[in-house]
Formats: structure tokens, C-alpha cells, sequence
């Protein structure tokens, strides 16, 4: 047993040290280090929560074996999981962190005894209303969550589910859960509590699945935001500052990223949260415009292209990812380096699926990361190279986001990739992106399509050299 | 009068979100996804609740109710911490600079 004094100075030190994490990640050589800060505080709380309930009969043995399973099962995913599917992965720990939330909360509940919270049916007023926070959060993000990991994963159509009433329902269960909490608050009574986690689950449902496919980076960083909120609320339930530290910064994390990614998209949060987005009325209207001229070449046509220039942007996007060119694109560019042709990455905010997607990719096939640029450290280079090769981005190059205040995708910021002498554009057909919007790039002059598998046609490019 | 100790948890609470404000804005986007990784990682200290629930049953009922919520919860979160920070790991060392 130690004391209950030294066991608060203990949480407080890990919870410095999962600030330090985060702090390490202000640049790849000090992230590693980082990370060891983040494993260093979670060593310590749990060590100290152990020491202070002194508790290690048979039940402690139990405790450890529970441990040691899901620590294996993590350990496995983190292994196998391939970097493609980091999306998904994060959704599905979000769902985990959410749910562990609700089950701290209920077995809070259920045993007010042992976290000091006042006994059965007499629970402190404070403590009930922040487990029920704690629990509703938590509830939110499981379920939120799972939505986000079936539509991630393409289980569950990408496109937005919206029925009329949807806004009006969404509010009333808003008030529902307020009521709830209140009288659940009056009368202690477990049945309200069960209600309250039932509704819950159902609000996270209906919060995510009008969301659509376009938007999801959007929503894996608010949930990542809502993950945080329900471990803080958790953490005022059992007066643990590390918990509460913890909560605060994942909440405004994933706040500033969800911000991040609404402005890369030029979308208001709200707008975002409201949904529909990307649904088929869109792709619609742009089917009758197709017949505009079009120039299309071969990977000689690119290989001679790119031969004769001196700088070469690469703009990837999901596509790149999805057909898994990243190393055969890292071969093309090594071959492009051996030419004494300059080469650099341009990543816009919303490249692929969650923040930082793309870079992660980049770095598994071994692009070194001072060659890969933001959109504002790289937009004004566009004007000044030769080739501009285009894998897998389609929305953030569109012109028309620029120029078309009528196009659901005006006033998003997109990589001035027009601006290159010539413009070399991968693509399997000339269908709209994700945001179901016609890119006017494919008609320019200067723009080459080259109709192809974006593997496939940078490995015959290679061929080609 | 004394100040209730809840006003303490608050005012670390309100501080933290200002930390995490400035912190998470220096991190660079290029690192936003293992950002999100290790967030989710260190979110899981909520295992301390999860083990304070499954030891708080006596000997002879080491699984009651409330403690089976905990184990359950101990599973999930220790899922996640180990996922959590070895998939961070893993993503951080594939960052290289240019070789010169």
C-alpha cells in the first residue's frame, strides 16, 4: 500500500509524461523518443494503481492474465496490420477505448464501494453525473466508431444514410439523455443508468452513418476528440489526474485535427456533423459532361516526358494506396534521382483516408521525409516544374474548387497541380472522385491521362526509362 | 472555507486542454497519423478504473458483477495499449531522412 498523496504525485507524473509523447511528435527525431515517454507513463500508472490496492491474491493473478491476452491480441494487430489499413485500425481502437469507458463506468456503478463513491443506490451526485457522461461518451464512441470501421473497411456502403426527420430524431434523443441523466441523478436507479447507455449506443449510430465516404477523415479524428472527453469523464468519476491529463489532451487533439481536416476540405464542422455529403445526387449531374476532348497517352509518352524535365512533383492520393503503388512509385523516383531530375512529394491536408495517410505510406516505402511537402510549403513550386505526376488524387487537384462557385468543392484548398508545364494524370477511367465531382484537369491542354492501373503504369514507366 | 476537491480536478482538467492545444498544434502533419495512434494508446489508461473494478471483488467471488465489467475492461484497454503503442512504434521507425 502506498499512500493515497504519493499515488496522485505518481498519476501526475505519468500524465507529464503523455504530454511529453505528444510533444516528441513535433518531428520525426524526437518521436521515438516520444513514444517511450507515452509506454513510460502507462508503466507507471498501472504499476502505482496495483501498489495502491495492494490487492495481489488469486484476483491479481486473473487481472495479469487479462492483461497479458488483449496485450497479445494487440500486439499481434499492431504486427500484421498493414499500413493501408491504418484507417480502420484506428477506428476499431477508438470503438475499444470507447467501450472500456462504458464498462469502467457500469462496474462503477454497480460497485461504488470500491472507487470511494458512496455506497449502492446513494451514490455522490457529482460522481453519478460524471460517470453518466463518461458513460454516454464512451457509448458514442463505440458505436460511432464501429460505423466509421464497417465503412472504412468497405463492409458498409461508403455513401451518406439520411431519412427524413433525421435531424429532428437526433435532437430528441439529445433531450432524452439530458432528461435521463437527471432523473437517473434524482432516483439512483440502475434502470435509467442502463437506458441512458442503450440510447447512447443508438445516438452513435445515427451520428455517423449520414456521414459520408469523403468525409471520414473528419470523423476518425472526432472520435478520436470523443475518446478523450469519455476518458476525462471517466477520470472525474475516479479522481485520477492521469486520466483526467489523458482525456484533455486526446479531446483537443482530435478537436485540432477534426479542425484541420474541415479546413482542408473548406467544410464547416457543423456541415460535416449534419452529413449527406458526397451521395449520388452529385455524381449525377456531372454524367452528361463527359464528352469534352481528352488526351490520353502511354507510359513511353510519360517516361519521355518526365526524361526531358528537371523537377518533378509526385501528387498521391488514396488511389496510390489502394492500388499499393508506393514502392514501385519510390522505384520510379529513384530512377527519375539517377537522371539528375529533382523530385519532391506534395500532400494535400485530405490525402487519403485520416490525417497523415499519405506520409505514413510514403515512409513505408522508404521515401526519406524532408522529401515530402504540405500543401502550403509546396503549392507556389507547382509554377516553376515541369512534370507534375498525379497517383490516386483526384478532388484536391480540381481547378474548379478554384474558379466554380456553384461546385460542392469551391473554396477547398487543392494543389495548384495546373500551374506544372505538364501534367501527368493516373487514372483507371475518368470518373468524379470521392466528393462525386467531374475534375476539370482532365480536359487541360497541358494535361496527359494516362488510363491505367496507377501500379501498374508507374512500373511500365520504370520499363519504359 | 475549503476549496472542494473538485475544483482542483477542474482547473488540472481546463489547464490540460490548453497543453494539448499548443502541443498537438507543433506536431508536424506528416506525423498526424501516428499522432492519432499514440493518443489512442495513452486514452487507454483508462485500464486503472478497469483494474480497481476487477480487484475490488473478496477472495471466494473473484468474478461478480461489477469486477466482471472490469475484466472485460481490462481486456479492451490492454488491447489497445499494446496495439496502440507498437503499431506507433512501428510506423515511427519507418521515418527516415534523406540518405546523403
Amino acid at each position: 500500500m502506498i499512500s493515497t498523496n504519493l499515488q496522485a504525485l505518481f498519476y501526475l507524473i505519468s500524465g507529464v509524461l503523455f504530454i511529453l509523447a505528444l510533444r516528441g511528435l513535433s518531428s520525426p527525431e524526437t518521436s521515438r523518443q516520444g513514444n517511450f515517454f507515452g509506454i513510460l507513463g502507462m508503466l507507471i500508472a498501472v504499476i502505482v494503481t496495483f501498489l495502491s490496492i495492494g490487492n495481489f491474491s488469486s484476483s491479481f493473478v486473473y487481472v495479469i492474465g487479462f492483461l497479458l491476452i488483449g496485450g497479445s491480441v494487440g500486439a499481434f494487430i499492431a504486427f500484421k496490420i498493414p499500413m493501408t489499413a491504418m484507417p480502420e485500425l484506428v477506428a476499431g481502437f477508438h470503438s475499444l477505448v470507447g467501450l472500456a469507458a462504458v464498462f469502467v463506468a457500469i462496474s462503477a456503478f454497480l460497485n461504488p464501494e470500491a472507487f470511494n463513491l458512496g455506497n449502492v443506490g446513494n451514490i455522490k451526485l457529482a460522481s453519478l453525473i460524471e460517470m453518466s457522461i463518461g458513460a454516454a461518451v464512451g457509448a458514442v464512441t463505440f458505436t460511432g466508431s464501429i460505423i466509421a470501421f464497417l465503412k472504412l473497411r468497405g463492409i458498409m456502403s461508403g455513401s451518406p444514410i439520411t431519412f427524413p426527420g433525421q435531424h429532428i430524431l437526433n435532437l430528441l434523443i439529445l433531450i432524452s439523455i439530458i432528461g435521463l441523466t437527471y432523473f437517473l441523478c434524482v432516483t439512483q436507479s440502475s434502470k435509467l443508468f442502463w437506458a441512458l447507455i442503450v440510447i447512447s449506443f443508438l445516438v452513435g449510430v445515427l451520428l455517423i452513418i449520414p456521414i459520408g465516404g469523403a468525409d471520414m477523415p473528419v470523423v476518425i479524428s472526432m472520435l478520436n476528440s470523443y475518446s478523450g472527453w469519455a476518458a476525462a469523464g471517466i477520470g472525474f468519476t475516479l479522481e485520477n489526474t492521469a486520466l483526467i491529463i489523458t482525456g484533455a489532451l486526446v479531446g483537443s487533439s482530435g478537436a485540432i485535427l477534426s479542425y484541420i481536416m474541415c479546413k482542408g476540405m473548406n467544410r464547416s464542422f457543423f456541415s460535416v456533423i449534419l452529413g449527406g455529403f458526397g451521395g449520388t445526387d452529385q455524381v449525377s449531374k456531372s454524367e452528361n459532361k463527359e464528352q469534352k476532348p481528352v488526351k490520353s497517352g502511354n507510359s513511353d509518352d510519360a517516361a519521355f516526358l518526365m526524361k526531358n524535365a528537371s523537377s518533378v512533383i509526385i501528387v498521391p492520393g488514396y488511389g496510390m494506396a489502394v492500388a499499393q503503388a508506393q514502392h514501385a512509385l519510390r522505384e520510379m523516383v529513384d530512377t527519375l534521382k539517377k537522371n539528375d531530375i529533382k523530385v519532391s512529394y506534395a500532400i494535400h491536408p485530405v490525402a487519403g483516408r485520416m490525417p497523415g495517410h499519405m506520409n505514413v505510406l510514403l515512409a513505408e516505402a522508404n521515401v526519406p521525409y524532408d522529401e515530402v511537402f504540405e500543401l502550403e510549403e509546396i503549392n507556389n513550386d507547382f509554377a516553376n516544374c515541369d512534370v507534375a505526376y498525379v497517383i490516386g488524387a483526384n478532388d484536391v487537384t480540381n481547378p474548379v474548387a478554384k474558379t466554380d462557385p456553384q461546385s460542392p468543392i469551391y473554396g477547398m484548398p487543392i494543389l495548384d497541380v495546373e500551374k506544372a508545364k505538364s501534367v501527368l494524370f493516373v487514372k483507371r477511367s475518368l470518373s468524379p472522385g470521392y466528393a462525386g465531382v467531374d475534375n476539370d484537369l482532365f480536359y487541360r491542354e497541358n494535361t496527359l491521362m494516362l488510363f491505367a492501373d496507377a501500379k501498374k503504369m508507374t512500373e511500365d514507366i520504370i520499363k519504359s526509362f | 472555507m475549503e476549496i472542494d476537491p473538485f475544483v482542483f480536478r477542474l482547473s488540472i482538467f481546463i489547464l490540460s486542454i490548453f497543453v494539448g492545444y499548443y502541443v498537438v498544434w507543433s506536431v508536424t502533419p506528416s506525423l498526424h497519423t501516428p499522432l492519432m495512434s499514440v493518443t489512442n494508446a495513452i486514452s487507454s489508461v483508462i485500464i486503472v478504473g478497469a483494474i480497481i473494478a476487477a480487484l475490488a471483488g473478496n477472495n471466494e467471488t473473484i468474478f461478480n458483477e461489477a469486477s466482471m465489467f472490469g475484466f472485460l475492461a481490462i481486456i479492451l484497454a490492454a488491447v489497445n495499449i499494446f496495439g496502440g503503442f507498437l503499431v506507433t512504434q512501428r510506423m515511427l521507425a519507418m521515418y527516415k531522412k534523406k540518405k546523403k
